[in-house]
């Protein structure tokens, strides 16, 4: 496999990864603008850990996404208490601190960036994001896939139904930034090198892209928009210094034919007969 | 051998918004396993009630019992555990999830701890809570509907699936916000037959708004009227009917200075 296409491969990974950490606050109904910064959180404690004592990437990456996640927890309680445009603007804020912050770190190198020693290649990854694809599925098969979307629906009432709405969202939140650092921590083993700037507002907004475009309704929305969107740039690239402008061009066209998303899970259910299907199955059991 | 107690307890409630006082030193009760009615004009503070009620909105003063207990103080999520649940007065179910989905929220607050929270509901049709909410909407004749997306429902299908959702918080007090409302007559009728039956199965009390005074006589066997934030009457159905007061306001007759009144009262 070419140098070239692993790269691409792994990016996909990477951000198929991202997607799903900016999914679960969005089917809460949150919109975390800071997910760059808690994937910069796994990506610098994953690299700090394997470098500094040497242990096994795998767990050293799991480690950053735990401790990315321990952030979020406790920025969750006071950045959840604001509400729809404050609250983008309020994990904007926690995102650039986080940026700020790590840039004036010297122990990780600080403004200059930070080498990681230990490598990882594209099996490690995409294992890596076909664990984080299969566990979210299995997590909206669960009554919290309910129970979030309920309360991404319908607040009010969700609560009036016994529901602990602040408690999903926070649970919704913190998972999230938990798959974030996992993210992060993967684009780490494997690019060797990592700087605060690459963890900036931009990466945040376009990782939100993905599964806004992808669609927010379902699972595999974020799946697909982060395949799109990571895939249309490189497909493009023969246009050379356009290729953005194209690029932009197809996010507007798109929001602009389909604002529900690529995706939708009515649109799943058609497509796949499981309108009737699950019926008939239904009725026999 | 009947518990004395009566299911839902007012006690001098008063609410404000701003100046405007909607609940005014209101006291009513309604007995259990009654089908009471809460009707009166536009604006007589009937949704609010339930708000109060289930805690939306909180009390200025007095005190709210349910089942002997007071709630008065008590967060609006923690209430459903206690025997309440409710219908609105917009239909306002969950768009994005299916019809069973829907039901199963109503589980909630049955099956809320870490543990009911990851059992994979959806994953197997056989799983026990997505069987009840199955067997619910079978009872109810909902069950093709079982996977359909909720927005593309008929009106009257909607406002019946969020009286099953309502009981399978199995609550021992059921409001109902204008369930009629909007309904051509066959749904009217399907609404009705529904009630019906759960009442009959279930040892539920209704508490309803409702304007339709056909589907008031035909389900409900007590009337609390409201105006203006105060009860003015209460009663059978046929007392309420034939007090002035309430045809006073109904029918607009000429007890009173009927205009006067109007101005009075409006600017009041």
């Amino acid at each position: 496999m070419s140098g070239y296409l692993e790269g691409i491969l792994v990016l996909l990974a990477v951000n198929v990864v991202f997607a799903y950490g900016a999914f679960l606050p969005v089917a809460a109904g949150q919109l975390n603008l800071g997910l760059a910064g808690f994937a910069a959180i796994g990506a610098y404690a994953s690299a700090y850990l394997s470098n500094t004592y040497a242990i096994d990437p795998i767990l050293a990456i799991l480690l950053g996404g735990i401790a990315a996640g321990a952030v979020a927890l406790i920025v969750a309680v006071p950045v959840l208490r604001t509400r729809g445009i404050y609250l983008a603007l309020a994990t904007f804020a926690v995102g650039q601190i986080v940026q700020a912050a790590l840039l004036n770190l010297e122990v990780v190198g600080g403004a200059a960036g930070y080498p990681v020693t230990a490598f990882i290649r594209l099996p490690t990854i995409a294992a890596f994001a076909a664990g984080v694809v299969v566990l979210v599925a299995l997590l909206f098969a669960t009554r919290f896939g309910i129970a979030v979307t309920a309360v991404h629906d319908d607040e009010r009432v969700a609560d009036l139904m016994g529901l602990n709405t602040r408690a999903f969202q926070v649970a919704a939140f913190t998972l999230g930034s938990v798959i974030a650092g996992i993210g992060g921590g993967l684009y780490a083993h494997h690019f060797s090198f990592i700087e605060a700037q690459y963890f900036n507002i931009g990466l945040s907004i376009t990782i939100v892209l993905y599964v806004l475009l992808g669609g927010t309704q379902t699972v595999l929305g974020p799946l697909l928009g982060a395949a799109v969107f990571t895939l249309l740039p490189e497909l493009l690239r023969g246009s050379a210094n356009w290729r953005y402008v194209h690029f932009a061009a197809a996010v507007i066209i798109l929001m602009a034919l389909r604002p529900q998303g690529l995706l939708t899970a009515a649109q799943i259910r058609r497509l796949l007969g499981l309108d009737r299907a699950a019926l008939s199955r239904e009725r026999a059991a | 051998m009947t518990n004395p107690q009566p299911i839902l307890r007012l006690d001098r409630i008063t609410k404000r918004f701003g100046g405007m006082t909607a609940i005014d030193d209101l006291s009513f009760t309604v007995r259990r396993g009654s089908r009471t009615a809460l009707i009166g004009p536009n604006g007589a503070g009937k949704t609010t009630v339930f708000n109060l009620v289930t805690g939306a909105v909180p009390v200025d003063a007095g005190q709210i019992f349910v089942d002997g207990r007071d709630l008065t103080q008590m967060p609006s999520r923690k209430r459903v555990r206690h025997g309440l649940a409710r219908s609105f007065q917009n239909v306002r179910l969950m768009p994005h999830l299916t019809a069973i989905e829907n039901v199963m929220v109503g589980q909630h607050c049955h099956n809320g701890g870490l543990f009911g929270v990851l059992q994979p509901v959806n994953l197997w049709p056989g799983n026990r809570w997505r069987a009840a909410a199955r067997a619910a909407l079978c009872e109810s004749g909902l069950e093709q509907y079982a996977a359909a997306t909720v927005k593309n429902l008929p009106y009257g299908v909607q406002k019946r699936l969020e009286v099953v959702r309502a009981m399978m918080a199995q609550p021992r007090l059921l409001l109902l916000d204008e369930p009629a409302a909007g309904l051509n007559s066959a749904e009217t009728e399907a609404l009705q037959v529904l009630l019906g039956r759960i009442c009959s199965s279930s040892d539920v009390t209704l508490l309803v708004v409702e304007h339709d005074m056909h589907f008031v006589g035909a389900l409900c066997d007590a009337v609390v009227v409201l105006d203006f934030g105060r009860k003015i009457a209460e009663g059978s159905p046929a007392e309420v009917r034939a007090d002035p007061r309430v045809q006073e306001i109904y029918l607009g007759t000429t007890i009173a200075e009927p205009v006067e009144r109007c101005h009075v009262a409006r600017s009041a």
